[in-house]
């Protein structure tokens, strides 16, 4: 299992491990639209979880209004290429409620088309494992800085 | 781009011929018999092409025009069209398919896309 994959909820590793070794991606975190991240892999600096998961989730946000006022159903997915590196957004409904996938890979090493491919196998896996009936657990304000520090002590290991 | 596909579909034993974007492993075009994962085999073709593409040209043998992936099952057959495009012209076929004749409607197909 890859040391740089960790994950704040324990049931989203494996999935995630796979999806690491078989999309050959350098950066991925599983978050809820409201920017909770579950797991990573690839980071090395808390703060780059923070901004990565904030940015994510307010593209999830944006991009939900955007559908919701050309009364469509929101956008399942978001990709984005530059010269040498992608970018993968989507959301896909479990039981632990919606979900965020965000992607990023080096285009020398994987394609958009990989990253998709295997993207998918991750959605049905973290379905399948998503803890069935669980109340989807309210961050409140007041909690928000110590639940963000425990959350990001688990992903870097401290 | 259809037109360049029935021919490559048309010969016997293959089961899909695909036009797919070598840059980022997607689906082009198609045709396809049921129960072949065109995005898979555009995201495997499209890798393959790539780092394939790596390997020659460390190893100073130039561009590669022609590719076969042999498996127990069925055969990968690639022709990489030259262009701006980056399209490669993909067949899926029985394994013991006539090589020769796909590889020449692959070589077709990829100067009628470029």
């Amino acid at each position: 299992m890859s040391p740089h994959t960790r994950a704040v909820e324990s049931w989203t590793l494996q999935p995630l491990t796979d999806f690491v070794r078989e999309s050959s991606v350098r950066l991925v975190l599983v978050l809820t639209p409201s920017g909770q991240v579950l797991a990573q892999s690839g980071f090395s600096r808390a703060v780059d979880v923070m901004s990565a998961a904030a940015l994510a989730a307010a593209i999830v946000a944006s991009t939900g209004e955007l559908a919701r006022q050309l009364k469509q159903a929101p956008f399942a997915a978001l990709s984005h290429q530059g010269p040498k590196h992608g970018f993968f957004l989507a959301t896909f409904p479990a039981d632990r409620g919606t979900l965020a996938v965000l992607a990023v890979y080096d285009l020398d090493v994987s394609s958009l088309g990989l990253v998709q491919l295997f993207y998918e196998q991750l959605a049905a896996d973290l379905k399948a494992a998503s803890p069935k009936g669980a109340a989807q657990k309210q961050v409140l304000a007041a909690d928000f800085e110590r639940e963000l520090t425990d959350s990001l002590n688990t992903l870097f290991g401290r | 781009m259809s037109k360049a596909l029935d021919l490559i579909t048309r010969v016997r034993g293959v089961r899909g011929a695909m036009l797919v974007s070598a840059e980022d492993g997607l689906v082009v075009a198609e045709q396809l018999m049921e129960g072949i994962k065109g995005s898979a085999v555009a995201a495997l073709a499209a890798s393959l092409a790539g780092k394939l593409r790596r390997a020659m040209e460390a190893a100073g043998t130039g561009t590669s025009v022609f590719w076969h992936l042999q498996a127990d099952q069925g055969a990968l057959l690639v022709v990489p069209a030259s262009g701006e495009g980056g399209i490669l012209v993909v067949a899926v076929a029985e394994p013991d398919v006539n090589i020769g004749l796909v590889r020449l409607e692959l070589l077709r197909a990829a100067e009628a896309v470029v």
